[in-house]
Parts: C-alpha cells; sequence; structure tokens
C-alpha cells in the first residue's frame, strides 16, 4: 500500500475519535439550546429551532448563590495556596533546605491518602466549630487539597530558573527582592498562572466535601447540580443548560493551561 | 536486537548543600508555613479517624458511646454491603484505569503522527476531562442513558434497531464504567502523549535504516520508553478512581450492586450514622491506598531522578 494513504488513514482514524469523545459535549451544548419537548423526542431532534429558555430557567431558579459559592471558595483556596506554595517550593529549589527531596515526597504523600478517611473528623470538627455549611470552612479544606498539588508543581517550575543567573544576580549585587522580581518571577509567572488554573479546577470540581459540609447557605454548584440526580419529566434542556454553564470555567480553564495541564496532572513528573 | 536497547545511567547529582554561614532556619522559614498547615489539616484528621475506628459511637445514640475494640472491622468484615463495596472498588477502579489506559494509549498514537487539524483533534478530546465531573454524570445519566429519550437509544432508533435497553438498570456496573473510561482517556492520552514526544528520535532514525518494521520500533524502542509513562498514568489514575464519589453517587446513587468504598462510607456516616464502622472503613481505606501510594511513589521518584540528571 501507499505509505501516503496509510498516513491518510490514520489522520481519519484520530478525527474520528476525535469526533466520538467530543459527541457527548456537542450534544450537551446542543440540547442545552433546544426547547424541552425539543430535547425529550426519539429520535432526536437535530435541527429543532434554538432557545435560551434551558439558560434562562437555569438562573431563574437560583443558580446565582451556589456559582457565587463555587467562585469564592475557589478562587480563595487558589490564591492562599499559592501564598503558602511559593515561598514552599522557593525553599525546596533555589535556596533548598537540607533533605528537600524527603520534604516534597511528604507533600505528595499527603494527596494519595484517600480524602474520604478525613471526611468523619472533618465534619465532626466543623460541627462542633459551628463552621458547618460555611464557605471559608470548605476553602480552607481545598487549600489543603490542593497544596501538594501547588508545591509540587511551583517547585518544578522554579527549577527551570537556571542557577547561573542567580549567581550573577547575586555577583552584581541584587538583594532576594530584586533578583525575586527581576530575575525569578518573569520565569516563574507561567508556572504560577498553570498552577493556579490547575488549583481552581480542582476545587471548581469537588463535590464529596460539599456535599456533606455544606447546605443551603454555602452550597456550592456542583452540590446545586445533584439537584438534578432524581428528577423527572421534561428538564433535560435545563439540566444541559446548568452542565454546560457550571463545567465552562473549568473547560476555559482547562484550555488556557492546556500545554501545563500533563505536568500539573502528574504534578510535575512529566514535562 | 542488543544495539536497540538503551542503558539509562542512573547518575543522580546530589542535591547543593546549604553554604555556610546560612542559617537553616532563614532556609527553613519560607517552608514551614505549608508545612505546618499540611500537617494540621491532613494528619490530624487521620489520628482521628484511626481513634474513632476503634468506639462505637452511633450519633443517633449519643450515650451508648464507649470503646469497642476491634468489633468496627469485625463489623466491616462480616457486612456483606461494606464486602461487596470492597469488590466494587476494585471492579471499577481496574476497569476504568485498564480500558482508559489502553484507549489513551491509541490515542496518544495516533495524536503523535502528523496529519491535518491535529491541535484541533487534541482539543476535541481533551473536552470530556474538562466537563465538571458531577456535570457529566448528571449527562450520562439523563442525556444519554435514559430509556425513552436518551441519545444512545435515539441512535439505535435512528439505525433502525427495534431493542430500546434500559441502560442502567441493565448494567449499572458497565454505565459508571463507561462514563468514568469517557472523562479519564483524555488524562491516559496526555500523559502517555508527553511520554512520546520527550521520546529521543535518533534510535528511532537509525533503527529504520536498519531495516526495522513499525511494529518492532513499538516493541522494542517505543513500548520501553512508555512504561514508565504508562505506570504513572496507571498509578495516578487509580489514586484518583479509588475515590471516585461523584460517577456512583449520581448515576446509580451507589444501587443496583454499584456502591464503592467512598460512597458507602459517605452513606454509613451520613445516612446511617455509624460514625465507629464509617472510621474502620475508613482506615481500610488509608491502608489500601497506601499500597498503591507506594508503588506510585517510587514511580514518581524514579522519573524525578531521572529528570534531576
Amino acid at each position: 500500500m501507499n505509505p501516503k494513504w496509510i498516513g491518510h488513514g490514520w489522520g481519519v482514524l484520530a478525527w474520528f475519535s476525535g469526533l466520538v469523545f467530543f459527541a457527548p459535549v456537542a450534544w450537551m451544548f446542543l440540547t442545552s439550546l433546544h426547547s424541552e419537548s425539543d430535547a425529550a423526542t426519539n429520535p432526536p431532534s437535530l435541527m429543532a429551532p434554538l432557545t435560551l429558555d434551558g439558560y434562562a430557567e437555569f438562573f431563574d431558579a437560583g443558580a446565582w448563590p451556589p456559582l457565587i459559592n463555587s467562585f469564592s471558595a475557589s478562587i480563595g483556596s487558589t490564591i492562599i495556596v499559592l501564598l503558602l506554595a511559593i515561598p514552599a517550593a522557593y525553599a525546596l529549589s533555589i535556596k533548598p533546605v537540607e533533605k528537600w527531596t524527603d520534604v516534597l515526597f511528604f507533600f505528595l504523600s499527603t494527596k494519595m491518602m484517600p480524602v474520604v478517611a478525613a471526611l468523619l473528623p472533618i465534619y465532626l470538627i466543623a460541627q462542633f466549630s459551628g463552621m458547618l455549611d460555611n464557605i471559608s470552612f470548605l476553602t480552607l479544606l481545598y487549600c489543603s487539597m490542593n497544596l501538594p498539588i501547588a508545591v509540587w508543581l511551583m517547585r518544578s517550575f522554579l527549577a527551570e530558573v537556571p542557577k547561573e543567573i542567580l549567581e550573577a544576580a547575586s555577583i552584581d549585587g541584587a538583594g532576594l527582592v530584586t533578583t525575586l522580581r527581576r530575575v525569578v518571577a518573569p520565569i516563574a509567572m507561567p508556572g504560577i498562572a498553570a498552577t493556579a488554573l490547575i488549583c481552581f479546577i480542582f476545587s471548581w470540581n469537588e463535590l464529596l466535601f460539599a456535599r456533606v459540609l455544606t447546605g443551603v447557605v454555602a452550597g456550592t454548584a456542583p452540590v446545586y447540580l445533584t439537584g438534578f440526580v432524581t428528577s423527572q419529566g421534561l428538564f433535560l434542556a435545563k439540566v444541559c443548560a446548568a452542565a454546560v454553564v457550571v463545567s465552562l470555567p473549568v473547560l476555559i480553564a482547562g484550555f488556557a493551561a492546556q500545554d501545563k495541564l500533563v505536568q500539573g496532572l502528574s504534578l510535575g513528573a512529566v514535562k | 536486537m542488543a544495539v536497540m536497547t538503551r542503558e539509562r545511567p542512573a547518575v543522580d547529582r546530589p542535591p547543593p548543600v546549604p553554604r555556610r554561614g546560612y542559617s537553616k532556619w532563614t532556609r527553613r522559614a519560607p517552608l514551614l508555613p505549608a508545612l505546618i498547615f499540611l500537617i494540621i489539616v491532613t494528619q490530624l484528621p487521620f489520628v482521628a479517624t484511626l481513634v474513632i475506628s476503634f468506639m462505637k459511637w452511633n450519633s443517633l445514640d449519643p450515650a451508648n458511646r464507649g470503646f469497642a475494640g476491634f468489633d468496627n472491622y469485625v463489623n466491616v468484615f462480616t457486612d456483606p454491603d461494606l464486602r461487596s463495596s470492597v469488590v466494587n472498588t476494585i471492579v471499577l477502579t481496574a476497569s476504568v484505569v485498564l480500558i482508559s489506559l489502553v484507549l489513551g494509549l491509541g490515542l496518544a498514537l495516533l495524536l503523535d503522527k502528523k496529519f491535518r487539524g491535529r491541535g484541533f483533534v487534541r482539543t476535541m478530546l481533551i473536552a470530556p476531562f474538562l466537563v465538571v465531573p458531577v456535570a457529566a454524570a448528571l449527562i450520562w445519566k439523563h442525556v444519554l442513558y435514559n430509556p425513552e429519550y436518551g441519545l444512545f437509544n435515539g441512535i439505535l432508533n435512528w439505525l433502525g434497531f427495534d431493542a430500546q435497553p434500559d441502560w442502567i438498570s441493565t448494567m449499572p456496573m458497565s454505565a459508571v464504567v463507561l462514563s468514568l473510561v469517557w472523562q479519564w482517556t483524555p488524562f491516559m492520552m496526555l500523559i502517555l502523549l508527553a511520554g512520546l514526544q520527550s521520546k529521543p528520535m535518533e534510535p528511532v532514525e537509525a533503527a529504520t535504516i536498519d531495516g526495522a518494521s513499525g511494529f518492532q520500533i513499538f516493541r522494542y524502542l517505543t513500548f520501553p520508553h512508555l512504561r514508565q509513562y504508562l505506570e504513572l498514568g496507571g498509578l495516578l489514575g487509580s489514586i484518583y478512581i479509588v475515590q471516585n464519589f461523584d460517577a456512583v453517587f449520581t448515576i446509580t446513587s451507589g444501587g443496583l450492586g454499584t456502591a464503592n468504598l467512598p460512597y458507602m462510607i459517605y452513606q454509613t456516616f451520613y445516612q446511617a450514622h455509624e460514625y465507629g464502622e464509617a472510621s474502620a472503613a475508613g482506615v481500610i481505606v488509608v491502608a489500601g491506598s497506601i499500597i498503591i501510594a507506594t508503588f506510585a511513589l517510587r514511580t514518581v521518584s524514579s522519573l524525578f531522578k531521572e529528570e534531576k540528571r
């Protein structure tokens, strides 16, 4: 066979697989733009007229407070995590403490422990301290969930700062602040941005803790979505609209961090 | 064949030793806030779980609280529901990880080739991983699997089949597995693609010149290089999927014999209020994770040493 044709064949297969994997996402978008009666037909109606009713209904049904809760928990925890992780990563890469690999692996090992095992004591702590259904408590938990990831990622980014440049800066008499601002920050900035986006995604997606620790006041967007689990009747357009709106921040953050996504998910082990 | 096997010298450069005159504590200071925070928030709850697991404690019956010895553990191991949840966890994790690794490998090999619109196909393939897990599970449950107006039966109808199966009640575990495979295949693909793209090209070129076939190149060059990435993907995937709660909670609500350990623990403590038993089950999950984690840490650490070279 002609090698050129084999090459085309692989391309076609790749396109086909891409479309198969993307189909549920595309179908979710399309259904979210249909009316409820067009969304629930069999066989499916592809060419039905488009409408924003599903979205309107979703937002009218009180979707804003959970979305705002999710944003404050995700953004709040991401900021705290960066404030803790960047100095820690500095002490594990640029000016390393003794036994820095052990410390690094301690951070990683906490991430390997299943959160369910800590669920009950954390619930009890929240109950005794009156922090149930409080978004600040959830924010703190998300910090602990993301801190190991952030430390590992930031370390792998800071380790890319060449030693020679740091030495040159100190020979030229640059102080700590100048070195950080003029030398380290410009090189580490894309890494900080990617770390922030990945921490944001993990906090935004979290369900188990949010479900157990929050209620009416501090419920996050994923908790709000669980309201659809046992829904009956005509609600497909609405549930698709809800899924689209809740997933949109993650889709945006994920595609923005696309190049660093692997590095983030493998905790910096894979470049 | 001996020409093609590569030796990887495991040279490990010793970490830079702190210079004299620079106080140890000045170096440690930036690390401490993160370290202390993490110890408090992650280690103490586990100690508490361990303690509660030896207690008789049902929150609906607070007067009857006390030391229980190994009773909770005995209950966990003899309770058929909890035992089946252990089996479910293993089945769920192993099938999702293996299937998505195989599919992810296939997709990574496809994406490693040059073709028109490669970036776009890559973007389409990543999308499932970027749908919020609960949202994805809801879409699978209501929009794809629904027996009356779901897309799957709609497609069967289109293609002229009469069968309109009720996917979730006839194959509940497979339904959960399939939705998770859809979400996790992109993850495996990304890790394996990174592995493929970091593969040194010289040995492949040399092998091609020596007349090696495509399969030989894959078997003797690509696969050995990919092995550690396969291990890493498998282990990270296991760590995340062992803990899966969203899909089981949403698609089957733990019914139809799909309840895994996280769901079971959630139910034991949140609905049955059996704090002691929930903790004992938690300790068992931790013990299981330590086994996986030991291997995972070893793999990460070998990649880590290689990076430091």
